[in-house]
């Protein structure tokens, strides 16, 4: 038994009832979404029970040297007020794990988020006209153009009309360029799988139909 | 004309679906590659910055995506590990998504066995960890209580390449190869802005337009977006007819049926406005 060659007409027939959808709704891509489905629970749930419990949680308070470290119930508990949520008597538990969560979450980002997503693009954006090259000071001349019109489509407090919807008309103008932009690099992400998906077929599927058929070597 | 228009108009999606499926499959069948000339593009900034690198540097690679992004995001992960190791480099892999670390491995054991690198004194696969953010974070000050041992659990002390590394600042570059949340955010967030370390990323095409902002701000040395950025690196490191270059002429065609798709559509669009019906 060729196990790799079984993975290969696996991989490529799971791909054609997947692409079947295309044609229209049908039992294949039905059997296949299914199987893709329970097959990613059941893969995520041992992952993550061998990479990240384990390793994360039970060695350290099992240590291999020996002995117990009780600091780890601690965050054992909070783990099982995450599921509490399915026993409803006791749900109102799992809102303390993930009010910790939430909090440490904000926490670490809040200064960091700001800084970065928007301090950072502020200063971007001001200081980007000082630049010595005429192209230079063309482009930060459309990007600063670009942010004031665009934030302008988006200030509901004074009538689009004068001066302000014209501003407004330019800021949407640009904003649609500029979902323009992200579409075409959506269409070329998509494609990217589809090429993925085709060079499977073409360039491992394909030759292993002469080799089953005795054709080839 | 106008009942031909029309008709383009309505043609059943199904037969457009064949068409892409064609525009794909014949390049691929001929083995069409097109010339990909690369300009003043982040991803010559990232090649150029790699290759400013001294030898003996250690370079972070974060493998952040899995097999559902591969054919972007292995390609662009195999030409870097390819340009690193020319350059002398020390790679320390790691990854923020589970399946990261294995296909980071195959990246650079791949490479390594073909140029003779040796694992553990030329590079090492820490493999993943969870926590993303707050992960980072904790390497900045040590990567060993956040990694005590590599992918395969051989203890941080026995692994020479690593003795100078301490924490963040231990590295020249940092470059996440990212399919999205946990990735390039946070490492910029995180490592860049906050431990001052250079972010380099490549990235899915549908997550690049998001993260050019952090290239204007010089917040990122460089970016390699899509199938094109890994075509470019390809390009640029020397790779002839490589996985992402090979895939560039199915690209190419399939986008200009896509236009000129989108050319009948709205022709036919405002030619059936034009007579009133529609809105």
């Amino acid at each position: 038994m060729n196990w790799e060659i079984l993975g290969i007409w696996l991989g490529a027939l799971v791909t054609f009832c997947l692409y079947s959808f295309l044609y229209r709704d049908n039992p294949f891509y039905k059997f296949a979404e299914h199987l893709f489905v329970g097959m990613s629970a059941g893969y995520w749930v041992i992952y993550n029970i061998e990479n990240v419990l384990i390793p994360n949680w039970w060695q350290k308070m099992f240590p291999a040297e020996g002995g117990f470290s009780w600091i780890w119930v601690i965050p054992g508990i909070f783990a099982l007020f995450m599921i509490a949520r399915i026993v409803p008597k006791i749900a109102s538990f799992s809102r303390l794990s993930l009010g910790m969560i939430i909090g440490a979450g904000a926490g670490l980002n809040m200064v960091s988020f700001f800084q970065t997503n928007a301090l950072a693009q502020v200063k971007g954006t001001i200081f980007s006209l000082a630049s010595d090259s005429v192209w230079s000071v063309f482009s930060s001349l459309v990007l600063v153009i670009g942010v004031v019109s665009g934030l302008v489509y988006f200030f509901f407090s004074k009538a689009h009309t004068g001066v302000v919807g014209k501003t407004a008309n330019v800021g949407i103008t640009i904003l649609m360029v500029a979902f323009g932009a992200s579409f075409g690099y959506t269409i070329m992400a998509r494609l990217s799988l589809l090429i993925g998906r085709c060079q499977f077929l073409l360039e491992d599927w394909l030759p292993t139909i002469p080799r089953l058929l005795g054709f080839g070597g | 004309m106008a009942g031909i228009i029309e008709k383009l108009g309505n043609t059943d999606r199904r037969i457009i679906f064949v068409l892409i499926a064609l525009s794909v499959i014949i390049p691929i069948s001929f083995n069409l590659i097109l010339p990909n000339p690369v300009g003043a593009e982040p991803s010559r900034d990232l090649f150029d910055y790699v290759d400013a690198l001294p030898e003996g540097s250690n370079v972070l690679v974060s493998f952040d995506y899995d097999p559902s992004t591969m054919p972007e995001l292995q390609p662009m992960a195999e030409a870097v590990v390819l340009h690193l190791f020319k350059k002398n480099v020390n790679i320390v892999g790691m990854a923020l998504w589970p399946q990261g670390a294995s296909l980071g491995q195959d990246a650079m054991s791949g490479m390594a066995d073909s140029l003779g690198k040796v694992q553990f004194e030329d590079w090492v696969n820490l493999g993943y960890k969870t926590g993303g953010g707050v992960m980072i974070v904790r390497l900045g000050s040590s990567v060993s209580a956040v990694f005590p041992t590599d992918k395969d659990n051989v203890p941080w002390a026995e692994i020479p390449m690593l003795r100078n590394i301490t924490g963040l600042e231990s590295f020249s570059l940092i470059i996440s190869l990212s399919a999205g949340d946990p990735g390039i955010i946070q490492w910029v967030m995180m490592a860049g802005d906050r431990f001052g370390v250079p972010i380099g990323c490549g990235c899915t095409a549908v997550s690049a337009p998001t993260l050019y902002t952090y290239l204007q701000t010089g917040q990122m040395v460089g970016m390699l977006g899509g199938l094109k950025g890994a075509a470019d690196y390809e390009t640029l490191v020397g790779i002839k007819g490589g996985q992402a270059i090979r895939g560039m002429a199915p690209q190419s065609v399939a986008h200009i049926v896509i236009m000129l798709f989108i050319i009948i559509g709205n022709v036919a669009y405002f030619s059936q406005r034009k007579k009133g019906g529609a809105k």
